[in-house]
């Protein structure tokens, strides 16, 4: 093949896909990077700041008070996926991979489905429940005896945060199900019987033989946690809208970024910190991502079957 | 016998989980049928032919926009599919088959837009849809999604390209069918498969998010369901009927679509996260 026609070839096969991808999220990306070094005037001019919006972000308190907080809220809604979210679905997995189980599909299948659906009706759904009006949680409170724990969960600064991590965690759950549930069933059966020659029970066997070999894909089920948690957003938005109430006590890194970049009832939106945002929230992601490919990655050891 | 009474723990821990994450789905569509003065009276009993009531459907189905919603979404999400299968797998070919300098930089590129969330971009991804006089349409969305997705399935494809037999394309090449003919009539057939995964894999978070609606179309008769939804509970708060009415009218379509499609739709999610 002629070099002009073999090079004619590969613009004709990739030209599409790396002109869209470059377009719309290499180059975006890049230029929220690059905006977030100037300053944008009202006159719509820009002029180079150099980290000066970094440092306004971090010691200024009109940016500085809700950018930690909001980090602040965002590490503890991590938090609660990691302590949460991430031993429940070990759990269910490990239930789910025992040998001759019956209605194993269908648990799978029922167990995901919350996860199918759109975060905006998730969110509506759990209002509805907590609802002191409608107080269907109340009632299951009190048919346990248990009535006076109920409050207005998320409607209070103390609880609101923790209430909105749980609602996600509930919906999320079957992410790190899956994928450990896969992981597992990936170990050999040799393995197994020979724990179980060697007198171990299921339990033993699960502790001593198949946790130290799914160590990757817990390591890999925590990096995706951490991502998708700092790049979060709809949840609080659809349940407390863009100002994360009560108070601020629910706001994390996607609601602050919103409000931001695009304003609401108490500022104008502002390009440049906007860009700032997303861009620490880049560096943030970037970080998760480091520590998991230098540390974790590299000290798990990999076994092949 | 303990090995009886261990299974019946097993089963009662799974099926009190699946209690669960059922009941709330349960509950909403339930109700959704149902009189207000049964909403908040009886909200645990199925609706009976005298709660029975279908007010709420009505407010939902008399917004005329509701039909227009779900056509925007069928046609973003259905979009996206069909470009991100159809430049993804050209490019997986591309990346597979032909070996060339910038191979190796060019995935290294791609894997870029795995790990990064495309959300952070946001900024100028607004700046450059309204330069391109694209807010409020669809194909803004779809350009996004399409951009967000090609990536992974890029990867995902180019798996299953691999694995064709080089005899095949060599014995095509032999009979002097052209590079494009190849491609079209005898790789695309042969990895319909893998489409279907990455099919399914890329249906659900585009139907379901919210963020790019909200930025890039979120007025003008554009929104998606999803959008759509948001914007009729935050109007109807106070009417109960209408809104588990809306919430039963977004969950029945995406949970009959997931029924079929679990299986695809759960390899989908473990092949593209191995990665």
């Amino acid at each position: 093949m002629s070099h002009g026609r073999y090079v004619r070839l590969l613009v004709f096969f990739l030209g599409p896909a790396i002109a869209i991808y470059t377009l719309f999220s290499v180059y975006p990306l890049a230029a929220t990077i690059i905006n977030s070094l100037y300053l944008k005037a009202s006159d719509g001019s820009q002029a180079f700041v150099g980290f000066d919006n970094f440092r306004r972000l971090l010691t200024d308190t009109v940016w500085s008070d809700p950018f930690w907080n909001a980090l602040k809220n965002n590490v503890v809604f991590f938090l609660i996926h990691m302590l949460v979210q991430n031993p429940i679905g070990l759990v269910l997995a490990a239930l789910l991979s025992l040998p001759k189980l019956a209605l194993r599909s269908t648990y799978r299948t029922l167990i995901f489905m919350p996860t199918m659906l759109s975060v905006v009706i998730i969110g509506f759904i759990w209002q509805l429940i907590l609802s002191p009006l409608w107080g269907i949680a109340k009632m299951f409170l009190q048919t346990v005896g248990l009535g006076f724990l109920f409050a207005p969960w998320l409607g209070e600064e103390s609880s609101a945060l923790i209430t909105v991590s749980l609602i996600s965690v509930w919906q999320f759950v079957g992410i790190p199900m899956i994928l450990i549930y896969t992981a597992l069933l990936a170990i050999p059966d040799e393995l197994v019987d020979a724990a179980t020659v060697d007198g171990l029970n299921q339990f033993q066997t699960f502790i001593w033989v198949k946790l130290p070999l799914i160590w990757p894909t817990i390591g890999l089920v925590s990096v995706l946690t951490f991502v998708n948690n700092f790049n979060a957003f709809d949840l609080i938005y659809a349940m407390k809208g863009a100002l994360a109430g009560p108070n601020f006590s629910t706001d994390i890194m996607g609601t602050f970024f919103y409000r931001t970049f695009f304003g609401n009832q108490l500022q104008l939106g502002d390009l440049s910190m906007g860009a700032t945002v997303a861009t620490m929230m880049f560096l943030i992601i970037l970080a998760g991502l480091m520590v998991y490919l230098l540390v974790i990655q590299r000290r798990i050891q990999r076994y092949s079957f | 016998m303990r090995r009886l009474s261990s299974t019946i723990t097993v089963h009662a821990i799974l099926a009190a989980y699946t209690l669960l994450a059922l009941f709330p789905i349960i509950l909403v569509i339930m109700n959704s049928f149902k009189a207000k003065r049964a909403i908040f009276g009886e909200p645990l009993v199925p609706p009976t032919p005298t709660t029975f009531s279908l007010v709420g459907y009505d407010r939902v189905f008399g917004d005329s926009l509701v039909g227009s919603y779900y056509l925007n979404s069928i046609l973003v999400t259905g979009g996206t599919i069909f470009f991100t299968l159809l430049f993804g797998a050209m490019a997986a070919w591309a990346l597979t088959e032909y070996k060339f300098r910038w191979n190796t930089l060019l995935a290294l590129f791609l894997s870029i837009g795995i790990m990064v969330p495309i959300r952070l971009g946001s900024v100028a991804i607004v700046q450059l849809v309204s330069g391109l006089n694209l807010i409020n349409t669809l194909t803004a969305l779809i350009l996004v999604y399409v951009a967000q997705n090609l990536p992974l399935a890029v990867f995902i494809l180019s798996e299953f390209i691999a694995q064709i037999p080089k005899d095949l394309r060599e014995a095509a090449r032999c009979d002097g069918l052209s590079e494009h003919r190849i491609f079209f009539s005898i790789v695309l057939p042969l990895i319909r498969p893998a489409m279907a995964t990455v099919a399914v894999f890329t249906m659900i978070p585009v139907w379901n998010d919210l963020w790019f609606p909200l930025l890039l179309a979120p007025t003008g008769g554009k929104q998606t369901i999803t959008l759509g939804i948001q914007q009729f509970l935050g109007q109807y708060i106070t009417d109960w009927n209408a809104v588990l009415a809306a919430l039963s009218t977004a969950i029945v379509p995406v949970l009959l679509l997931y029924v079929i499609f679990s299986r695809q739709l759960i390899r989908g999610l473990t092949s593209g996260a191995v990665k």
